[in-house]
């Protein structure tokens, strides 16, 4: 590996990534190391297990979980493998049944991962441990308003204090209906050819919108959404894009306050298709405002593209919020995983617009998820040449200029940089979340 | 239910009109060639002719890979375009900022397992397999599936196309990671 990753120059002012942390392998061995074996992983929503005994099968960390609702409306995680000789218990991806059996030797469990069964079970012995037989678990499993995590080791802070002042951000996509939020049906089960990383620079990239996604924008337009207001592109019509914010522990947001009052759906949310619909949002917000005051409602209507490190993105623009997760295979290829996540309760014609909306821009189908992925596919194929052109430059705004700053995509790496070689960069104060300035779930808010 | 094994063919007055009034073999026939003109027209990025077959009032669906019997009300999906959508997708891919598929890849399909049946309200309903190849800086991807189709009898290519779902036979789309193309 090289000797240094990261050239941090604040006199310059320059902040430079070298590429071979692209495409080395022996990067992304330390990263599984010391990232992804030692940092918070996301497995999954509540909602996603809503009744008891429904269980959901994925791979967090690149390792096989099952996460469950047993009998007792407990949201479990286990490690789907079973304890006696290692096969993975339940191959589905999603089902709902009492029992998890193995179907190798016929062990089977309960939803709480309590061993239950034994075929022949008397060739063991009074003293065989069948107690500590049950579905291993995950050194820790924690949730936060609905979203679970786990976590590969033992060491490390617990889940509250490692997510930070990323529970603010976390709290206002939560705090988004009286009766909750749920993941739907259908999950964005893709991939790219490209490392890892450049998908967490890329998902929270204010700068790329105007030239890759140009032609989602031209769908907005012409969905009569106006953009006349000669600022800076979508973005400032009606809605006003705040700095990015470092939150500590390398999780960083991007995002905006809506200043419309209303009068429109996200930075980049499509026109209203009609009056009726429109009046339906107003009413919406104005029930938010009576929950939780004008100043909360608008930073939760105006949208964030929120990192908690090191994998986990929870984006919302408001006309749709998307949960994405992605782990790396290789250094030049990740699987991805992303879900919709709505406010339950909500209005048929707001729900509609929702729905639409979200496709239209995310997923690897819509208008502008493919040209981002090649996008990263074509930076990783010019990263073969890293030995000759090392550095990635991601410069913008150190001197203090908010607009399209890179200070987000700065924070992760920092972040990355000291889990990987041990040398901690110092933050840039200007951009240190406040939430004197930034917002603050006032206690006793009204929250399900 | 295909038409070839559910008795004798709709008799030619009804309402679907002569296209689909045909014979049980007529129709799929019709049918048939209507689907290769159509996959054709795909692959020779002749999108303008390809979206004039789409009726206006219509749908573009292809379900999430593990919801293939999804909802668009209630599930989330690939794509689920109406026409403005549809338009605006056709437009784009017709221009040289849809980067994805700038310059365009080279696909070929395979149709097969052709079935047309009258499906009333002067419509028919049409299934059908695919296989979609798209080759690109170096890659190959295949995508198979089958379509569902809600034709209705007109237009100079006889039929237009009132709904067509692509529902793909893949658990993800990995290592596609896409798709950049009408499936």
């Amino acid at each position: 590996m090289v000797d240094r990753f990261i050239i941090d120059d604040r006199e310059t002012p320059r902040f430079r990534v070298h590429r071979s942390s692209m495409v080395d392998p022996e990067v992304l061995a330390r990263e599984r190391a010391a990232i992804f074996d030692t940092c918070w992983l996301y497995v999954g929503h509540e909602s996603e297990v809503a009744s008891a005994h429904d269980f959901r099968t994925r791979r967090v960390g690149g390792r096989p979980v099952i996460m469950t609702r047993d009998a007792a409306g407990r949201v479990g995680v286990f490690v789907n493998s079973c304890p006696h000789r290692g096969m993975a218990v339940e191959t589905r991806s999603e089902g709902n049944g009492r029992f998890l059996k193995c179907f190798y030797h016929g062990w089977s469990f309960d939803t709480a991962g309590n061993l239950v069964a034994i075929p022949d079970d008397e060739a063991y012995g009074a003293n065989f441990d069948r107690q500590n037989m049950c579905l291993p678990r995950p050194p820790q499993v924690d949730s936060y308003r609905g979203f679970v995590f786990c976590n590969w080791s033992l060491d490390g802070p617990d889940l509250a204090t490692y997510l930070g002042h990323s529970r603010t951000m976390i709290d206002l996509v939560a705090d988004q209906s009286e009766e909750g939020m749920s993941v739907i049906g259908g999950t964005h089960l893709y991939s790219m050819r490209a490392n890892w990383k450049l998908l967490v620079e890329n998902s929270f990239d204010a700068y790329h919108a105007m030239t890759t996604h140009q032609r989602y924008i031209e769908m907005i337009k012409a969905s009569g959404r106006d953009f006349s207001r000669r600022q800076q592109g979508p973005a400032a019509a009606g809605v006003a894009r705040r700095g990015p914010l470092d939150l500590g522990n390398g999780h960083a947001v991007t995002g905006s306050v809506d200043t419309s009052g209303g009068e429109v759906m996200g930075a980049l949310g499509r026109a209203f298709p009609d009056d009726e619909t429109r009046v339906r949002h107003k009413a919406r917000r104005a029930r938010l405002i009576e929950l939780y005051g004008e100043e909360w409602t608008n930073r939760m209507l105006g949208g964030r593209n929120h990192l908690i490190f090191p994998n986990l993105f929870i984006i919302d623009l408001v006309m749709g919020c998307t949960i994405r997760t992605f782990y790396p295979d290789e250094p030049d290829y990740m699987e991805i995983t992303a879900w919709q996540l709505v406010p339950n309760g909500e209005d048929d014609r707001l729900r509609q617009l929702r729905m639409g909306n979200f496709l239209t821009f995310w997923g690897p189908a819509g208008l502008a998820t493919p040209d981002d992925v090649e996008a990263l596919e074509r930076c990783q194929k010019g990263f073969a040449a890293h030995r000759a052109a090392p550095w990635n430059d991601l410069s913008r705004g150190m001197n203090g200029n908010p607009i399209n700053s890179e200070a987000q995509m700065r924070v992760f790496w920092r972040r990355w940089n000291e889990l990987m070689t041990g040398e901690a960069l110092p933050p840039e104060p200007e951009v240190l979340f406040d939430p004197d300035r930034d917002g603050r779930r006032i206690a006793g808010m009204a929250a399900r | 239910m295909s038409a070839g094994s559910s008795g004798p063919a709709p008799a030619p007055e009804t309402v679907l009109g002569a296209a689909v009034g045909r014979s049980a073999p007529e129709l799929r026939a019709a049918v048939e060639e209507f689907l290769y003109h159509e996959a054709d027209l795909l692959d020779s990025w002749r999108l303008d002719e390809w979206l004039a077959l789409f009726t206006e009032e219509c749908s573009y669906l292809i379900p999430a890979t593990d919801r293939p019997d999804g909802d668009p009300l209630r599930d989330l999906f690939l794509v689920q375009d109406n026409r403005f959508l549809l338009e605006q997708r056709v437009e784009s891919l017709m221009t040289k900022t849809a980067w994805a598929e700038s310059p365009h890849s080279t696909t070929r399909r395979l149709i097969g397992n052709v079935r047309a049946t009258n499906a009333g309200d002067g419509a028919v309903a049409v299934q059908a397999n695919f296989i979609v190849t798209r080759a690109r800086q170096s890659t190959v991807d295949t995508y198979p599936g089958h379509y569902e189709m809600l034709l209705e009898a007109g237009g100079p290519a006889g039929f237009r196309i009132r709904m067509r779902k692509a529902v793909l036979a893949l658990e993800e789309l990995r290592p596609h990671g896409r798709i950049s193309i009408i499936l």
